[in-house]
């Protein structure tokens, strides 16, 4: 099996802050607009080389949306930036409205998803807004997985022609995709070649998904593992390809079961090619403060709970 | 630019326009419509400095958002009486394959709609992207942007309010139709709003107060005034004063028909007291 080298625990939010920091230089249609988390967001590049281009909102992230969708009139590429939270939730309305339904070429970065957020609690740590997202017709769907792929798709998404909503997060992680990689839109990225068990994860679960696959090809399970890091449009090809070899899908994702990756899978398979699934997902539920290793512990989140889906429907093959 | 006389032909024609559509369809707000006409009237056909061929992309042009929506009527007769699409279009109001939404969308592909409104509370914030976008552009054009006074019960303008003082943009006209009507009743009775001039100046606006939103000549001068205030590092808002159905005797001063169409026998009333001027489509 392949070998992926972290080549050091890094935060996404980071590979965020560097690719708006290059795009800044390459594109100068580039704005930014952050409400009152600059430093959270690691803007504070863009915002120090290109100050015309950074808007600095206070804390009021509907205005945000809507003069984002305004920038728009005119040929700006806007990318927002605050917690996912106050990206999707707080202002539905805005981004389905001024954004969505109006096809403004906005792209709403959101950093802190998820439990790995940590100490803050339930209040910030949003595990319904992949859902949210991806039911907005026309919303692009992304949840990149480490520093470099996290880099690479900001860069990707001023290319893109419609809005987009790039999922991301707190922590350091595991840092282990090539450094300067195309990103691909919609396109999944095959991590580990297997012939006994489907493992699809999105966001942070990609490098526990990868660990997974170690211990299970030790008890002689081999795991196919893919990134799926663009939820909307998925790679429904993809997919199905492996599924047709394996027979069996576990699904992993920082996120509520509902609404999340692991049921856009399942309409997948549902409409094509049925096959057993288990889900690494919160299981419709809030969270709680904790370190981000002990929420991923509690709520079921890890390489382990990954190994032991598999097990599980391997059996319902 | 058009004379009086000629402007109160082409008001009369789009109040016209306003009856006609809604009754056709039995539905639509013809009462904050008709409030608005004269406005619609002056701004489209001697204030805005469009570009012919209605490209839409944005550039050297001056830019109009209407964020309350519902008044779409008065919105799509005046934009295609300009020319922006065929006036035979408004036959299709709020039916069905139709770009003409009950709700004005960008998304049916109608020149002349900037953004999607309807949802109440969201113009302002996307008038003013719009108007850093033109400073960014080096783009001396201005941004019009038109408000119902009920609709500024809605937070994020207040959000958008302070920014746009904060950041002098000053190349913005917001007017705010300061009909005192809302759905539930006056604006009074739902929820006071309080002095909303010395809010906005609170809010370090500088405001213009119109008491005759619905005389021609009382709407070019306050646009002209507004005009003159622009570009000097603070957003311009006028408070206009206008009279909900105006035009349409039985439909004025109440909120009765903010979103009730006449019937065959209103209509015929409504039709008489504002003759056919340019043609009805």
């Amino acid at each position: 099996m392949k070998t992926y080298t972290n080549t050091g625990n890094i935060d996404t939010r980071s590979g965020f802050g560097a690719g708006l920091e290059i795009l800044g230089d390459s594109n100068p249609n580039v704005v930014a607009l952050c409400a009152d988390l600059t430093g959270s967001l690691k803007m504070n590049a863009f915002k120090d080389k290109h100050p015309d281009r950074f808007f600095q909102v206070g804390i009021a992230e509907a205005n945000m949306m809507g003069i984002a969708a305004g920038l728009t009139i005119g040929g700006k590429i806007p990318f927002t930036g605050t917690f996912a939270n106050f990206s999707t939730g707080r202002v539905y309305d805005q981004i389905r409205q001024s954004i969505a339904y109006s096809g403004k070429n906005v792209k709403i970065c959101a950093s802190h998803a998820g439990l790995t957020l940590g100490e803050d609690g339930a209040t910030h740590q949003i595990l319904e807004d992949l859902g949210l997202m991806k039911m907005l017709p026309g919303m692009t769907v992304i949840n990149t997985c480490d520093f470099n792929q996290t880099k690479a798709a900001t860069i990707a998404i001023a290319d893109h022609d419609g809005p987009v909503y790039l999922r991301f997060g707190r922590p350091k992680v595991a840092n282990f995709t090539p450094k300067d990689q195309s990103f691909e839109i919609g396109k999944a990225v095959k991590l580990q070649e297997g012939t006994d068990v489907t493992i699809v994860a999105t966001g942070h679960l990609v490098w526990e998904a990868l660990e997974a696959a170690k211990t299970l090809h030790e008890q002689g399970i081999a795991a196919e593992v893919i990134n799926i890091h663009t939820i909307k449009p998925l790679d429904d090809k993809a997919i199905l390809s492996s599924v047709k070899q394996t027979g069996c899908i576990v699904t992993a994702e920082e996120h509520n079961y509902l609404g999340g990756l692991g049921e856009s899978v399942s309409r997948v398979l549902a409409q094509h090619h049925p096959t057993p699934q288990e889900f690494v997902a919160t299981q419709d539920t809030f969270g709680e403060s904790g370190t981000p290793a002990q929420l991923m512990e509690k709520y079921g989140l890890n390489a382990k709970a990954i190994v032991e889906k598999s097990k599980k429907v391997l059996k319902r093959k | 630019m058009t004379t009086s006389s000629n402007l109160q032909e082409f008001v009369t024609q789009v109040r016209r326009d306003i009856l006609r559509q809604v009754h056709k369809v039995n539905s639509g707000h013809p009462g904050g419509s008709l409030g608005c006409t004269e406005f619609f009237s002056v701004l489209f056909k001697e204030v805005l400095r469009a570009k012919d061929h209605f490209d839409m992309d944005g550039k050297d042009e001056d830019l109009f958002f209407l964020s309350n929506g519902h008044i779409s009527p008065v919105y799509y007769s005046v934009l295609s009486r300009c020319g922006y699409f065929p006036v035979e279009e408004l036959k299709t109001f709020r039916h069905i394959n139709s770009r003409l939404q009950g709700h004005p969308t960008t998304h049916e592909g109608l020149p002349g709609v900037r953004t999607a409104s309807g949802s109440l509370g969201q113009g302002l914030s996307v008038a003013l992207g719009s108007a850093l976008s033109k400073k960014l552009n080096g783009d001396k054009h201005l941004v019009y942007s038109l408000h119902g006074d009920g609709e500024l019960q809605e937070g994020q303008n207040w959000e958008a309010i302070m920014f746009a003082a904060a950041n002098k943009i000053d190349n913005i006209i917001a007017t705010v139709d300061y009909n005192g009507q809302q759905i539930d009743g006056s604006t009074d009775d739902v929820l006071p709003m309080g002095d909303l001039k010395a809010k906005f100046e609170a809010f370090g606006w500088d405001v213009i107060e119109e008491e005759n939103g619905n005389d021609i000549d009382a709407v070019r001068n306050v646009l002209a005034e507004a005009k003159s205030k622009t570009g000097q590092s603070k957003p311009v808002v006028i408070l206009l004063k206008t009279i909900m159905g105006n035009g349409v005797d039985f439909m004025m001063h109440t909120h009765a028909w903010h979103g009730k169409a006449p019937n065959d026998e209103q209509l015929e009333i409504g039709l008489k007291q504002n003759p056919e001027t340019l043609g009805d489509y």
